[in-house]
Parts: C-alpha cells; structure tokens; sequence
C-alpha cells in the first residue's frame, strides 16, 4: 500500500478518536445538565439532608465538573463504566452479554438485507423505468414508509400469532443452542431488514444510474457487453463508494437504532437496557450506552471512510 | 443491382432516417429528425470522413452503424447493410454480436471512456474474449503488437496501468488499439483528435492513419475540423442539419467545393487582421509574475511579462497546462500573484481582487470559453446585460433599456433578443450576449478566455470578426487567450507563446510567426493541421528530420 492511502487512513482514525472524545464530553455535560441530583435519586424523596451529603461525598458528587469527567473517562479507557444505580451491578459485565445480543441480531439482519438490496438495486437499474423497477421501488418504499413499531407487529400477528412458526417474544438466554436463537431473532432481524432494506436499495439504484450516464459505460455498451454486464463490470465498481456509505449508515443503524425493535420483541439487547435505565433515571448506565452507541457509529463511518478511499484506484495507484 | 453492390460494399447505408424525441423546459416533448434520408456506401478498408458542425448528425450517422442510438435517438427508417445484412433486422442480440466484433468505436474523450477502476489491458481485450475470438494470451500478445504500432512508450507494461496513470494523447491510442484488437471490420473513429493538444494532436493522428493502413480496417472518421479529415480519409462526406451536402473525393472536396457550405468550411479560416504597431506606452504591463496555486510550490507562472496596448490585441497561446488561464486569473486578481506587479494607466493594481475600487473592476471584463455557465439559466438577457449598467453606471429603467437595446444591435441580435433566456439561444448568439455584458461596462480590457473553443468553426468566425469591429468602434484592448493558432493569426497585433508556465516568444504578430523560430514555436507552428493532402506526413518527416539533426 503507498503512502497516499496511509496518510489519509492515518487522518480518518485520528478524526474519529477526537470525534469520540468530543462526544464524551458532550454526554457528559448533557447527563451533568438534566434535572435531578444522583444521591436524591438513590435515596429517593425522604433521605434526610445528612445522608444525602454523605452520599455525595462518597460518590464524589462535591467534586469539579472537569475531574469529575477525567475519573469517568479514565475509567471507560480501562473497561470500567462503574456501577448501575438503580441495581448497584457493575455496568461493564451487564452490557457484555446485551452488546452480543445486539451485535448477533444486528449481524444476521445485515446479512439478509445488504446483499439483498444491493441485488435488488442492480436489478432496478437493469429493468430502470419499466415496472420491475417501479415494483421494486415501491415495495421498498412503502416498507421505509411503515413506522418500525407496526411492521413488528404486523409480522408478530402473522408469524406469531394467526401461523405460530416463530415466537412472538424473543427470548434468549446464555447457552441457547444455535438453532433455537436463531429462531427466536427471525422476526426483529425481518422486522429490521424491512426497515433498513428500501434505503440502502434505493441508494445503490441512484449511485449506479449516476454512473450509467458516463462515456465509459457507452463504451462497454459498444463492445458489445449485456445490459447485466455493463453494470455488473463497468458501473458498479465505481459505485461502491457510495453504496458503502449508505451501508454502513445502515449497520449502524442496527446497532444504534434497534431500541423499538428490541422492546416489541422483548429482546434482551442494548436498546431495552437503555430503555429500562432511562426510565429508572440511571445515569451512568446512559451514559455508558451512549458511549458505546457514538463509538460503534463513528467506528463504522470510519470503515465508510476508509473503504471509500481504498476503493479510489487513483488513491490506490498513484502516477 | 442493389444486391451486387451491396455485396462489394462493407458498409451501405440506405436513406437512413434517425429521430429523438426532446423535452424542452416548460412545453410539450417534441420529436425532431435528427438526420434525413442520408445515404452512404463504404469500401473494404477505405477511409470515408464524415464532416459537419455540431448538430450535422455525424456522430448520430457514426453511431447508427453500430446500431446504437445515444439517450432517446432512435433509427426510424432506412437500411444498414454491413457485411451483405441489415442490422436493424437482428434485434438486440444482433447488436450486440456486431458491437466489438465487427464494428468498433473511438471516442472523443479517451479519457473518459476508459473505466477508471479497471486496467488498461482488461479493457482493451475485453470485447476480444467476450465474442471468443481469441484466447485471453492471444488477445494480450496481439494489444501489444498495437500498442507498439501505435509506438506507446513501454508496449509490454503499459496495459498494466490504470486510466489515470496515463497521458491523453496516450490514452487516445490505447482506445485506437483497444477498437482494433477484436480485428473489426469497420472503426468509428468519433472525433478522436479534437479533445488533445495540437502538438499532441499530429502524433495520434500519424498513429492513427498508419494502423488505418496497415491492418486495412475500414473507418468512418467524424469531426469538425476539414483539415484534419483530409488528412486521414480517401473520401469526404459533408453534413448539415442532418442532410447530405456534398459526397466526394477527399481531393475534389477541398480543392473544388461544389456547394457553397463546403466552401465556406474550407475557406473558414481566412479573417484578414492588418497588425497595428504598438502605441507609445502600454496601458497595462505585467511585470515579472509569478504564481502557484494554493500552498504548492509548483509555479504556474514563471516571471512572466507582457504589455497590453490601447485598442490592440495581444494574443497568449500555448498548450492546455501551459499557464494560459492562470495569467488572465493573476490580471484579474482572481489568483493574486506572489511576486511582480500589475501596472494600469501607469499605477500598481492592487493584487488581490477584494481589494480593487470599483472602478479597476470596470475596466477589466471577461469573457469565458462556456458561455452557457457564464450567464445565469434564470435570467433574461435583458436582466443580464443590463446588471454590468445598474452596477457601474447606476443607469435604471428606461435609460437602462435603451442602453441594453444599443448593446444588442452592436452584437447583431437586435433588442428583440431582450426578454429571451439563455436556454434559447444557439452556442454563438450566448457568447454574443456574454460579449456584450463585458462590452456595457465600458471597459479598456477585456480578458477572452478560449471564447470560440466551444463554437463552431463558422460561428467561431463570426465571433472573430465580431470581436474585431467592435475594437475599432469602441477602442477596446483584448487579452485573447487560445490554444488555437489559425485564430491568433487572424485577431492578434501581439502574439505571447507560453510554455510550461513560461513565456517563450514574445512580440509583435509578424515577428513572432517569422523565422527564426525558437524549437517549442516551431513545434507549435509546425503542428497547426493544414488543408493540404500530404500534409500530415510532410510534417511528421520535417520533425524526424529537426529531431535527428539536434
């Protein structure tokens, strides 16, 4: 690899460190901002005005704003996100077992949606304008269209309740066989595809028709190649930049954006853990989510980014 | 009869009928002709020019033969028979056989018909492997014996590389050899020249004719410029608005038109311009510029001084890359220079355009190469000429109007032309209109930048002459910029050769193009395409002969 790419990689990932530090400090401050005072929360209404000053104390509440955020931020480096208060768990091993929950539905949800729509976009730009391509685009527009919230439970009442082939409510527990999850995931990970499914799909349709006006994809015509080559050989390689973007987008968006999915389905990931402890005002905990949640999202643009500059061939073999 | 000559024939076009349908803004999609009953036969190996300006249907003609019609344009009557068949009868499956294999192309823009992401040599035997005539080894070996005969520098690793890594003038050969390596029987060759340099220019061209020769393939070869056709082609073929003008022998057509259109294209470089002496002081004088762009180190001009006369042109030509643009953006303030001065009227101009007074700006206007994104799609030409009065002059309403309705008569447009938008107007009345809102601020310099590079050859002329009288009335000075030398020759008093940010000739019209030459001017002159039979190969001999003796 030559030294072009290095530099602008090198560049990509430092952007994202001081993107991510940023972004602690504004969750931070936000959390800092909201009414309400952690002790008060702990003790609840009737703690006398004593306790309440041991507590903070104790929890270091008295202390600046500033060192209080370096003690926080000192103890996400080291894999320590201290303690629910609502439960008094240790926050790190409680998200453990929730981030691979999120991580395997987001995962399996992606590998049926992406290639699915970057096939679907290819087909649309084959058959553009006639009524493959509209039957498509609608299809994939009005599944956009549906709050994420009513095609769950569309398809619980369907798959669940009026057929009864996959559970309605997905539970899954440590040491469930492969099999059995995987059942107990196909409808959030349907529910999921079907929102994520219309926006990738459509993306990759416009990136390739944008390309299709060039004078080389002429070129390919007048050699001779079919419809589906052109495109196959000549527009979708320069494409893939921008169709790795709008995936990207999307992956996190599973990861990110499963909150509703998750609480229709009941499913033990992230989002219910970020649902239950907004509601239980338990700071630290939304604190840690957010986190996890900005650096998973800055963590994929980055991969945009870099798979963007490594798709470039003129980045990639300089004069 | 039709049979037997069909069957002598490689390619024989019967009144060929081609329509497109058109959505202008704001009506009702049309359908328009694009090309009338044009008939054309086409020998075994025989070169037959197809020429015309824009609009004559050449390309469309070109296209046609390979079945293909560009966005909406479609074959709607006629026949084309290659080989002894009609194409149009094979459907798309046809089409697609004979794309490559038979009949292959040659773009304008080489540059832009590569792929960036793939390599050179997958490219060019593409079309090869895809109707299996040959294995991939066989396909390669013979890219490189084009590649050498087109003398590519680096024949066997040049495939290797990517689009971007390759010049353009190389690239054009690359695409030359890519059309001759499925071994096709016809190449349409689709203004393969017009887009390179002119010094780069007579290099392909050669290149271009000896593999013509040498693997006796039979091309249509399109473009604008009538001397370049007559170099390359046995027979000439002259269009306008899609109809037939004249057919004949590449000889006949440029020696004894026939129709009066020929002859105004063959005669179409022929502005006489007496050169008037410099006056006594220059009222502009660039004095040792020097510029880069951004914080780069590469100088695009290099201690660059030339001096501007009252009522005078001074023509800069050079080569794309050569500085050109960038001088005429150093004047301008557009890019402020980093060392030297820009004198007018005998004080320093400021270098930095923000910091100019009104006044200066009013006296420097420019004019683009594109006139159509130089002039706001929304406004009328009214609004727009009229917006140089409003803000130098504080002219409004009907004083306004009238100084508009003035301008349009000096630009022969006439005030009719006052509520029409840009999106109306042909390629030459829009630099006609860009001309006059230069012309409303009653400037002493306007700055012309390749302003007839996009128009037709006869259009071009009446730009020329247009440009010429209106120096005389209003005294005004021009900086014409151009890579094009028949046209230097025509308008210029003072003539600036620039290279490689340099300016290495420098003086009055006659003794710049007079002997003797410094090797770049030589060069450049040298290249200049004439109408002359023979002349391609003349010149190529005088430049072995200059290169041998050095």
């Amino acid at each position: 690899m030559s030294s072009p790419i290095v530099k602008l990689v090198a560049q990509r990932i430092a952007l994202g460190i001081l993107l991510l530090l940023a972004v602690s400090v504004l969750i931070f401050a936000g959390t800092q901002i909201l009414p309400g005072d952690v002790a008060q929360a702990i003790l609840g209404q009737s703690a006398t005005p004593e306790s309440l000053a041991n507590l903070r104390e104790q929890l270091g509440l008295n202390d600046p704003a500033l060192i209080r955020y370096f003690r926080w931020l000192g103890g996400v480096v080291t894999g320590d996100l201290g303690s629910a208060m609502s439960s008094g768990q240790d926050i790190a091993t409680s998200i453990k077992g929730r981030l691979w929950n999120t991580l395997f539905l987001a995962f399996w949800a992606a590998v049926v949606a992406v290639p699915l729509a970057i096939i679907l976009g290819l087909i649309a730009v084959r058959y553009r304008n006639g009524w493959v391509d509209k039957l498509i685009s609608g299809l994939a527009l009005a599944s956009t269209s549906f709050p994420e919230f009513f095609i769950g439970y569309v398809l619980v009442y369907f798959f669940a309740v009026k057929y009864q082939i996959f559970p309605g409510i997905s539970t899954v527990y440590d040491g469930m066989p492969f099999g059995e999850r995987m059942q107990a995931i196909m409808l959030p990970a349907a529910a999921l595809t079907l929102v994520v499914l219309a926006h990738m799909m459509r993306m990759t349709r416009a990136a390739i028709l944008n390309v299709m006006q060039s004078a080389y994809v002429e070129t390919a015509e007048l050699k001779g190649l079919s419809a589906f080559a052109v495109i196959r050989r000549h527009a979708f390689p320069n494409a893939i930049a921008p169709i790795i973007n709008v995936v990207m987008l999307n992956l996190a968006y599973l990861i990110v954006g499963v909150v509703v999915v998750e609480v229709i389905f009941v499913y033990p990931g992230m989002g219910q853990y970020l649902v239950d402890h907004v509601t239980k005002r338990d700071v630290p905990v939304v604190q840690a989510v957010g986190l996890i949640f900005a650096a998973v999202y800055i963590s994929l643009n980055i991969i945009a980014d870099i798979a963007a500059i490594v798709a470039n061939p003129r980045l990639r073999h300089p004069k | 009869m039709a049979d037997q000559r069909a069957k002598s024939m490689l390619l024989d076009i019967r009144n060929l009928r081609i329509e497109a349908t058109v959505f202008p803004p704001g009506e009702a999609p049309k359908n328009i002709v694009l090309v009338h009953d044009v008939s054309l036969t086409l020998e075994k190996g025989k070169v037959l020019g197809l020429i015309g300006e824009s609009g004559a249907g050449k390309s469309t003609i070109g296209l046609a033969s390979m079945g293909y019609g560009r966005g909406g344009v479609r074959i709607t009557g006629g026949e084309v028979m290659l080989n002894g068949r009609d194409i149009l009868k094979g459907g798309k499956e046809g089409f697609r056989k004979l794309r490559g294999r038979e009949v292959c192309y040659v773009a304008q823009s080489a540059a832009a018909a590569f792929n960036p992401a793939h390599r050179l040599m997958d490219q060019v035997v593409e079309a090869t492997l895809l109707h299996g005539t040959a294995t991939r080894a066989a396909a390669e070996k013979r890219a490189i014996a084009l590649f050498k005969k087109l003398s590519l520098p680096n024949p066997e690793s040049i495939g290797e590389r990517f689009p971007h890594q390759v010049s353009g003038g190389q690239l054009q050969r690359v695409m030359t050899a890519m059309a001759l390596c499925s071994e096709p029987d016809l190449i349409v060759f689709d203004e393969p020249t017009t887009a390179l340099d002119v010094t780069t220019q007579i290099d392909v061209l050669a290149a271009i004719k000896d593999a013509i020769r040498d693997t006796h393939v039979a091309a249509l070869y399109i473009t604008h410029d009538l001397a370049v056709v007559a170099q390359v082609s046995d027979e000439i073929m002259v269009l306008r608005h899609g109809r037939l003008v004249e057919w004949g022998g590449t000889r006949q057509i440029i020696k004894e038109p026939r129709q009066e259109y020929t002859n105004a294209l063959v005669s179409v470089h022929e502005i006489e311009h007496q050169e008037q002496k410099p006056g006594t002081t220059p009222f502009l004088s660039v004095k040792n510029i020097t510029a880069a762009y951004g914080r780069s180190h590469i100088k695009v001009l290099k201690n660059v001084s030339v001096d501007i006369y009252p009522g005078q042109t001074l023509a800069v030509v050079g080569e794309s890359g050569s500085g050109k643009s960038t001088l005429a953006r150093a004047i301008t303030g557009l890019l402020p220079p980093e060392e030297g001065t820009v004198t007018f009227d005998g004080r320093p101009l400021a270098n930095r355009l923000a910091d100019r007074p009104k006044e200066d700006l009013r006296q420097l206007q420019m004019i683009y190469q594109m006139a159509d994104v130089a002039m706001n799609p929304r406004q009328t030409v009214g609004t727009i000429i009229g917006r140089p009065l409003e803000f130098y002059f504080g002219l409004r309403g009907r004083q306004r109007d009238a100084r508009v309705a003035e301008l349009l008569d000096k630009i022969e447009m006439g005030k009719g032309f006052i509520d029409r938008y840009p999106a109306e107007l042909s390629g030459g009345q829009k630099q006609r209109v860009c001309i006059a809102r230069s012309l409303a601020a009653k400037p002493k310099l306007i700055i012309c930048d390749e302003v007839t590079s996009a128009l037709d050859p006869l259009v071009a002329n009446g730009i020329l002459k247009l440009l010429l009288e209106l120096q005389k009335e209003e005294n005004v000075a021009y900086l014409f910029i151009t890579h094009d030398l028949a046209t230097v020759k025509s308008i210029a008093d003072s003539i600036a050769v620039m290279y490689r940010g340099e300016v290495v000739r420098y003086g009055a019209k006659s003794q710049v193009l007079a002997p003797p030459f410094d090797a770049y001017t030589d060069l450049l002159l040298s290249s200049v395409p004439e109408m002359e039979i023979g002349w391609l190969e003349k010149a190529i001999k005088g430049r072995r002969m200059a290169s041998a003796g050095n």
